[in-house]
């Protein structure tokens, strides 16, 4: 043996399990205002700052402050809470209703709603969105229609997919939204392929992909990242750093060692951290990624930096892995008390106003609830006719499944 | 009609594919500015542009991502994986993401997009520039699989399978680029400028997918075959004196399932020839295809003539290649069967 000292594997691990007392202290967090706002054709290498700070607008006063802020009306930030709160209550309903038994899965974005209600207000119609699981405010925020997303969750006789898809599993090309996959990463660098294709054509559409911190460690991360920069595709990838891929907290996907924006800079694209509870700060960096693609500038990274409240989803218990004080203690706050609260102090809201805003969106989604019941639920049924399992495997379907089909008896 | 090599033919596929639908986009890696390693994409980006035909980072994940994406938008492309021992890197997006869209969608968005492939051995390219990976795809439902065995096929099928509305994996037997290739790889090499099919039209045309070609017709046994070993099969017959019939499947998915078992009852036997490995291989598929139809039928048990459940061997390749040799003594022996 040499003098050395025998080497040892160094694993991460959270600083808080359960049990614990978290404490964030230590976490920065930026002030509101402070992070700059650059023109939009800038180069990586000159904005590498931003992908280590946290862009925020929303100050602890509840004031917007910063080159970032002040590019919605009242009435939009407004309405960016309506649908924030819609999202909410949706996901509430449809928790209630998996724990019924009334269908076999589902996934809340509670806590992360800002994100994709904010972002999608960046977007243009023909624009198209790569989503993962926790998007669906993408939909929620852009009229389309709560029963439809709530028959595809029931899987039911009205289910726009005829039942062949895991809830919450959308597809949408009439409002953007691509067919989520359930596999994780595959669509961030489909995205791109798509924003390409804009480009090929000389269209003037863009694309968005969503991907969680704990999935950049896929290769279609990389991919992604490698292609977007080589052919400055029209696109704007978006990591939404929850802190924990379910039981995983993000040090895994990425030790101590940097930001998950700071991944885009050695493909010299521009890349962004943002506060991702913070609406109007997330709609401010969304915007300026959409111009720059707008204006073929190429890709743009953003970590939306937010936190997990909930399960990863119906079949998770976080309480087995984390500190339960975990999501109260988080220090950039609930994006929709943060949002209200901003509103309050610009004089355009009220408590009341809100509690009537809350109660309002819960009886448009119970009774979509019971509109979408009336078509069935994945345990009662009535769904499609299972014979149309054997449909759309191909446009034309072969000799091989015509025999399965018709040996079935179905 | 003109001479043509099975690179020939491919390029003719794509140049008339581009000519006439500005939606197909060509792309892979080597194939813009040098016209890729086997040279099928020479002269594309020349005549049709850098954003229609353009060098693609070394990322099979990428490669096929992207073109899903393409062909969400609209496009439809038609990818190169540089051979298909690369491939295995993009087989997520391709068997969980290009094969299921339509489906999962219910028809909302679908992936319209060629992968093609060089493959198989004969070319002493050792074990990851030699397999023949097509079972990987047939076992996958939404995607179709298909592998040309001669120039006018293989223009005609990639013409059809760029204008097929499904995703499409385009398997070229390397070993016919520039041949017809009978596994007498001690004699000398035969053009394709001697070959009848070695003629295709200048001129756009298609294959239909999904139909099998009887390459020789026959009375005492039906051999299932498809690319590089049809022409070992022609050769172990003819030197086994043997009345085969010779069925080019051309598309293995989807199977032509009525000329296969058409044959197999006018002929009681059937030999199955492949170049891939044994133990799941497609053989095994289409010996339980025929088994199930034409069991009754049968006066011999089915044999299979496969590369051997190893890694391609480099220096031993002529040893594990199925060569009309071992492809004659199965001929002889299902018609010696009682």
């Amino acid at each position: 043996m040499s003098d050395s000292k025998p080497l040892s594997l160094y694993v991460p691990e959270p600083e808080f399990r359960p049990g614990d007392t978290p404490n964030f202290s230590d976490v920065a967090i930026p002030k509101a205002g402070a992070a700059r706002r650059p023109p939009v054709d800038v180069e990586a290498g000159d904005i590498r700052d931003l992908a280590y700070t946290i862009i925020r607008v929303m100050n602890r006063e509840g004031e917007a402050v910063g080159p970032w802020a002040d590019l919605l009306s009242d009435e939009e930030v407004k309405a960016g809470l309506e649908d924030m709160m819609r999202v909410r209550a949706f996901d509430a309903r449809m928790l209630m209703a998996q724990r019924q038994g009334k269908t076999s899965f589902y996934m809340q974005a509670l806590g992360e709603e800002a994100i994709a209600c904010a972002f999608s207000k960046a977007l243009r119609p023909g624009d198209m969105n790569f989503p993962t699981y926790r998007q669906q405010g993408l939909l929620l925020s852009s009229d389309y229609p709560m029963v439809d997303m709530m028959n595809q969750i029931y899987s039911n006789a009205a289910d726009p997919l005829q039942g062949r898809q895991l809830p919450i599993m959308y597809s949408s090309k009439e409002h953007g939204f691509f067919t989520i996959s359930g596999n994780l990463a595959t669509q961030f660098i489909q995205g791109v392929g798509w924003a390409m294709a804009s480009a090929i054509k000389g269209d003037d559409k863009i694309a968005t992909a969503w991907i969680g911190e704990g999935s950049t460690a896929e290769n279609d991360f990389h991919s992604a990242l490698v292609f977007a920069s080589t052919y400055r595709a029209p696109v704007v990838l978006n990591i939404v750093n929850n802190q924990w891929a379910i039981s995983t907290f993000q040090g895994i996907a990425r030790g101590k060692a940097a930001t998950f924006a700071s991944r885009g800079l050695g493909f010299g694209i521009p890349s962004l951290r943002v506060d991702g509870n913070d609406y109007l700060a997330v709609y401010a960096v969304a915007k300026w990624a959409a111009e720059r693609a707008r204006a073929g500038h190429g890709p743009t990274l953003i970590e939306h930096v937010t936190y997990r409240m909930g399960g990863h989803s119906t079949s998770d218990d976080p309480s087995a892995y984390r500190a339960k004080e975990e999501a109260t203690c988080w220090p950039l706050g609930d994006p929709i008390d943060r949002l209200k609260g901003y509103l309050i102090k610009r004089g355009v809201w009220s408590d009341a106003q809100h509690h009537q805003m809350q109660e309002m969106l819960e009886m448009q989604v119970a009774e979509a609830q019971k509109q979408a019941e009336k078509n069935g639920t994945l345990h009662d049924g009535p769904h499609s006719s299972p014979a149309t399992m054997f449909d759309d495997v191909y446009k034309e379907m072969p000799l091989h499944l015509r025999r399965q089909r018709q040996e079935s008896g179905l | 009609m003109t001479r043509m090599t099975m690179i020939q033919a491919i390029r003719s596929a794509m140049d008339n594919a581009m000519e006439r639908d500005d939606d197909v986009v060509v792309f892979g890696e080597d194939v813009g500015f040098f016209g890729g390693v086997f040279r099928c994409t020479q002269g594309l980006q020349e005549k049709y542009g850098r954003h229609r035909c353009f060098d693609a980072p070394i990322s099979e994940s990428g490669i096929v991502g992207a073109a899903v994406g393409m062909a969400a938008f609209g496009l439809r492309p038609c990818v190169e994986i540089q051979f298909a021992d690369y491939m295995y890197p993009g087989y997520d997006q391709i068997t969980q993401e290009a094969a299921r869209i339509r489906y999962r969608s219910n028809g909302d968005f679908t992936t319209p997009m060629v992968v093609r492939m060089p493959t198989g051995g004969g070319i002493f390219g050792g074990q990851t520039h030699s397999q023949s990976p097509e079972a990987l795809f047939a076992h996958v439902s939404g995607i179709k699989t298909v592998i040309p065995s001669n120039p006018y096929d293989a223009k005609g099928l990639l013409l059809a399978a760029i204008e097929d509305d499904d995703p499409v994996m385009f398997l070229e037997p390397k070993r016919l680029y520039n041949g017809p290739f009978d596994g007498h790889h001690d004699r000398p090499v035969t053009p394709w400028s001697k070959h009848e099919l070695g003629e295709a039209p200048d001129d756009y045309y298609t294959v239909p997918l999904g139909r099998a070609a009887v390459r020789r017709e026959g009375a005492d046994v039906t051999v299932l075959v498809y690319g590089t070993m049809v022409y070992v099969a022609q050769a172990a017959a003819e030197e086994a004196g043997v009345d085969a019939e010779i069925i080019d499947l051309r598309t293995i998915l989807p199977l032509d399932l009525e000329t296969i078992e058409a044959s197999v009852k006018k002929t009681g036997r059937c030999v199955i020839v492949h170049e891939a490995t044994k133990t799941c291989g497609f053989g095994a598929e289409l010996m339980a295809v025929v088994s199930e139809a034409c069991f009754y039928h049968l006066e011999a048990p089915i044999i299979r003539v496969t590369g051997y459940d190893t890694p391609y061997p480099h220096a031993h390749e002529w040893d594990y290649f199925p060569g009309p040799k071992r492809v004659g003594a199965a001929l002889k022996k299902v018609m010696e069967a009682a």
